[in-house]
């Protein structure tokens, strides 16, 4: 296992950071990449090899400072990488202060995509709050003249274990940093039971500034002579302009400018998309402009685009075979010489972001020195926005500066580039600082949509109802098809990777086919992505067989997943990506699997379920960024509608710090899966999306939500898996399953219960 | 045109085009940031503030209609955060992103105004417009129950 290396951060780099002046006590991480020579003292010197993933100041005033390096987004990791950080510090959680770093290529990896956040940085928080600890003791000791084994740290101070000794950090970090730094090998964690708020529920850093309106989001940064960017962008992917009205615009009070976009080139990634910016001194002005431009479009050859008929391409290409991504034995003789077979086919459409912030950046671009622009935008992913912005204005990356601001929900859609590209645009052909402020039609027509699949499956069962063989096929345009300049680009081993090679099912003929299909539209990554529809598909084609071959829902299920470990190559899987972590650390695991349907399971009587008169129930399990969860829904009827009354969800996603964080994400995530049944769906009509605002594009309201949400969390030992995206695949398929149960209708598609 | 509005208590004359909905005369013009823009639409309610006393949708009420008159928007509900919503939601621990909360609270505050001890399906229909995307309905609900518990 890669241990990352922690290292004292020098003054000068500190300052170079922060801004921050304050002398004291500086630790951090360097990326796993780097390889770092150390200079005598055990500091870095700068650049190149200065690449602190996340780093740790105690100041002389006793402040401790954390640059976190991730956007906050709802998921609360600026609660609790802080607190993490006090419980092995000893630190007094209220002088712990987080400090947002820019984008820089410097702090590793800092995409808040892939519930990443949390699983690859409590490690290194910890480490270096430990060391930080460690430097602390010694220093008090040698003053106090005691053995350093009989010192600890609580509550900011250094405390002699059974005496009344204590002395301020403060006091002691000045010290503290003239020390060599200690053998990392030798510095030990605190136990996770001597954590003062480990798994249990933390303090919520921003909550009152929650509630009281004094957040600042993106949309919040007010730069002095700004103008508000509307931008008309094209409805169809590659339509160019043919002409516009830049008259009329003018004519609305308050608008400054109107700017053509330089048009987009395949591979479009996180270009802008072209169109016309309605540039005004206010929000209202430049949206009212906006509407009298009249452009009329050369549409392009992705105006053939429409749902209806593309589905009927999809289901004509499914009929073919396809490259396996993984196969074991011979499933098409085990299929037919099976004693039954099951067959049926799931359809999921495009889905949307939708976050309830539409998506907004700031851009300043001056001349000064060749140019440099700034930007501050609610972006997931500050390095990809960089270099997005470095390319939109022809900029070397270094003369390019991104600020994070708080998130108004991402969900993957701010972790694309474009909107800090359009803005930076603009500013530099305006020549002064701009805002792109999307309206919530831009962020659903110009979405980087969640792509549409259609799986196809078989599998046959044997006398005694067991699964023996399974073959399916995925068809869907994936991401790669937004980086790539064609439209035409297969499914990617990497997509499978999500809920069907990491499909823990142990029997002898599996096979998983990958079928090639169109994008004609910018294809991105919605929460979950891929395991959105490979978990509603294979959890309601087994609640399907399961019904068929008679057999309860739960044992069957637990009947087809292994009660191991399985390896990749059992598995049969010619690539295994594992959502990029070790697959030893990280293994599949049928077991955990397996525990986490039966607890969901007990927690909802599933086993007495038939006394419910009025309810009807179902089940889902599904493993992914490295978790595993369990859904089990209670639906009922109340004047011909269906209402999801109560749900139960159990996450095993190994050590977890921020228990009530979790439970958040837990209940969004019921909410959310939610959503993608009964509202999800994004058509296109001609090439254009059809939906445009909140009510044809819907998510779940209030009256919808169920009216009790029990969340369970595993207590494990095992590494930290993902929170954030895990709960929401297992959500659609239990639901789905549950309203089989109650009504008989058997839903394969999002959208149309 | 110049108008007049009494915002969170002050007087304030500003010279705002008299369509332009209050939502971006207090974004863009009374630099008040905490009420929000989701939908424009009327459609989600994050843009929720007060005009003499009742939750409006100010994305889509223009300026106009507010002069003469009394808007309070989240920062001024109460003077030190404390407005009995305000507070439960911090022992709920309700926010996730955030975005939409002070929609909410506005919205929950208009309705406690008018029903003290509202129930389950009164808190669900008077809460209907407002959209949490991150999903912190059922402990919204638990909120504003636990506030109007009093
Ligand atoms: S922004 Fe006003 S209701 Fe959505
Ligand atoms: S908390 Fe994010 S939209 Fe409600």
């Amino acid at each position: 296992m890669m241990i990352d290396q922690i290292r004292k951060i020098s003054r000068r780099d500190f300052v170079k950071a922060t801004g921050i002046t304050t002398a004291g006590l500086c630790l951090g991480t360097l990326s796993c990449q780097s390889t770092p020579k150390a200079a005598p003292s055990g500091t870095v010197a700068v650049d190149p090899i200065f690449k602190p993933n996340v780093f740790v100041h105690i100041g002389e005033d006793g402040i401790v400072s954390i640059y976190c390096h991730r956007s906050e987004m709802g998921q609360g990791i600026r609660s609790t990488l802080p607190i993490i950080l006090s419980d092995e510090l000893g630190a007094d959680f209220s002088k712990v202060k987080i400090i947002q770093a820019i984008g820089d290529k410097k702090y590793g990896d800092q995409n808040t995509d892939g519930s990443t956040s949390i699983r690859k940085n409590f490690d290194k928080i910890r480490g270096s709050a430990a060391m930080a600890r460690d430097m602390l003791i010694q220093t008090a000791a040698q003053k106090w003249n005691v053995a350093k084994e009989t010192c600890d740290t609580k509550d900011h101070f250094v405390i002699q274990k059974g005496t009344n000794k204590k002395i301020e950090f403060a006091k002691l970090v000045i010290d503290a940093s003239k020390l060599a730094l200690p053998d990392q090998s030798k510095v030990k964690l605190r136990k996770n039971s001597d954590l003062d708020h480990f798994h249990k529920k933390m303090p919520f850093v921003d909550v009152k500034d929650f509630v009281t309106g004094n957040a600042r989001y993106g949309a919040d940064v007010d730069l002095p002579n700004m103008l508000i960017a509307s931008i008309e962008r094209p409805s169809v992917m590659g339509a160019t302009i043919k002409s516009f009205d830049n008259k009329a615009p003018t004519k609305v009070g308050g608008v400054r400018k109107i700017i053509k976009m330089p048009e987009p080139k395949q591979p479009y990634g996180f270009q802008g998309w072209g169109g016309v910016a309605v540039l005004a001194d206010n929000t209202w002005a430049a949206m009212k402009g906006r509407e009298a431009l009249a452009i009329q479009w050369n549409l392009g050859e992705h105006a053939s685009y429409n749902t209806k008929a593309f589905k009927a391409s999809m289901e004509t290409a499914s009929k073919k075979s396809g490259p396996a991504y993984r196969k074991k034995g011979n499933p098409s003789e085990a299929l037919r010489t099976a004693h039954k077979k099951h067959s049926a086919q799931y359809y999921v459409s495009h889905l949307a972001h939708l976050s309830m912030e539409p998506p907004v950046a700031i851009a300043n671009y001056t001349e000064k020195d060749g140019g440099f622009c700034e930007v501050w935008a609610s972006t997931q992913n500050p390095q990809t926005a960089r270099s997005a912005v470095a390319r939109a204005t022809g900029l070397p990356e270094d003369r390019v500066r991104v600020n994070v601001t708080l998130l108004g929900g991402g969900f993957g859609r701010k972790s694309k580039g474009d909107f800090c590209s359009e803005a930076a645009f603009l500013s530099k052909a305006a020549g002064q600082p701009v805002r792109v402020q999307f309206t919530r039609e831009d962020d659903i027509k110009n979405d980087y949509l969640n792509t549409v699949a259609l799986m196809t499956f078989e599998a046959g069962t044997d006398k005694k109802g067991m699964l023996k063989a399974w073959q399916m096929k995925s068809a869907f345009p994936p991401i790669a098809s937004t980086f790539m300049d064609k439209s035409e680009v297969p499914p990617q081993a990497r997509d499978f990777q999500q809920g069907i090679l990491d499909l823990a099912m142990g029997i002898d003929n599996f096979e998983a086919q990958a079928i090639t299909v169109k994008a004609h539209v910018r294809i991105g990554w919605l929460r979950a992505v891929y395991n959105l529809f490979h978990s509603f598909a294979t959890n309601c084609f087994l609640d399907e067989i399961a019904r068929k071959e008679k057999k309860d829902p739960l044992d069957f299920m637990l009947s087809v997943y292994a009660d191991r470990v399985l390896t990749p190559k059992e598995m049969g899987n010619t690539e295994m990506h594992n959502y990029e972590q070790d697959i030893e650390q990280h293994p599949v695991n049928g077991k955990r699997l397996k525990q986490a349907l039966s607890r969901v399971a007990a927690k909802a009587n599933w086993k007495s379920r038939a006394k419910d008169k009025t309810r009807g129930y179902g089940l889902a399990v599904h493993r992914s960024f490295l978790s595993y969860v369990a859904v089990a829904a209670a639906v009922k009827k109340e004047q011909d509608k269906i209402i999801v009354d109560e749900v139960w969800i159990t996450i095993d996603a190994g050590i977890v710090y921020n228990l009530d964080r979790v439970v958040s994400q837990m209940e969004g995530s019921v909410i959310e899966g939610m959503s993608h049944l009964f509202h999800g769906g994004i058509t296109h009509k001609n090439g254009a999306v059809e939906q445009s605002n909140f009510n044809d594009a819907g998510i779940l309201r209030m009256p919808e939500a169920p009216r009790k949400i029990h969340v369970d969390i595993v207590t494990s030992t095992e590494p930290s898996g993902g929170v954030g995206e895990p709960g929401v695949p297992p959500v659609a398929p239990a639901i789905a399953n549950a309203i089989f149960a109650l009504t008989g209708k058997r839903l394969r598609e999002f959208g149309k219960a | 045109m110049k108008m007049k509005f009494k915002i969170n208590k002050k007087e304030r004359t500003l010279d705002v085009d008299k369509s332009m909905p209050i939502l971006w005369m207090l974004r863009d013009v009374a630099n008040l940031k905490g009420t929000r823009f989701g939908c424009g639409k009327g459609l989600c309610g994050a843009c929720t503030v007060h005009l003499d006393g009742v939750a409006i949708r100010s994305c889509i009420t223009p300026s106009e209609a507010a002069n003469g008159k009394g808007i309070t928007t989240i920062e001024g509900l109460s003077d030190n955060g404390d407005h009995p919503l305000q507070k439960s939601w911090i022992k709920h621990n309700v926010p996730q992103c955030g975005y939409c909360q002070p929609g909410q609270i506005m919205n929950a505050a208009s309705l406690l105004n008018q029903n003290k001890k509202p129930n389950d399906t009164q808190i669900d229909e008077g809460m209907a417009g407002n959209i949490c995307r991150c999903g912190t309905y059922t402990r919204v609900r638990e909120a504003i129950k636990d506030a109007a518990k009093g």
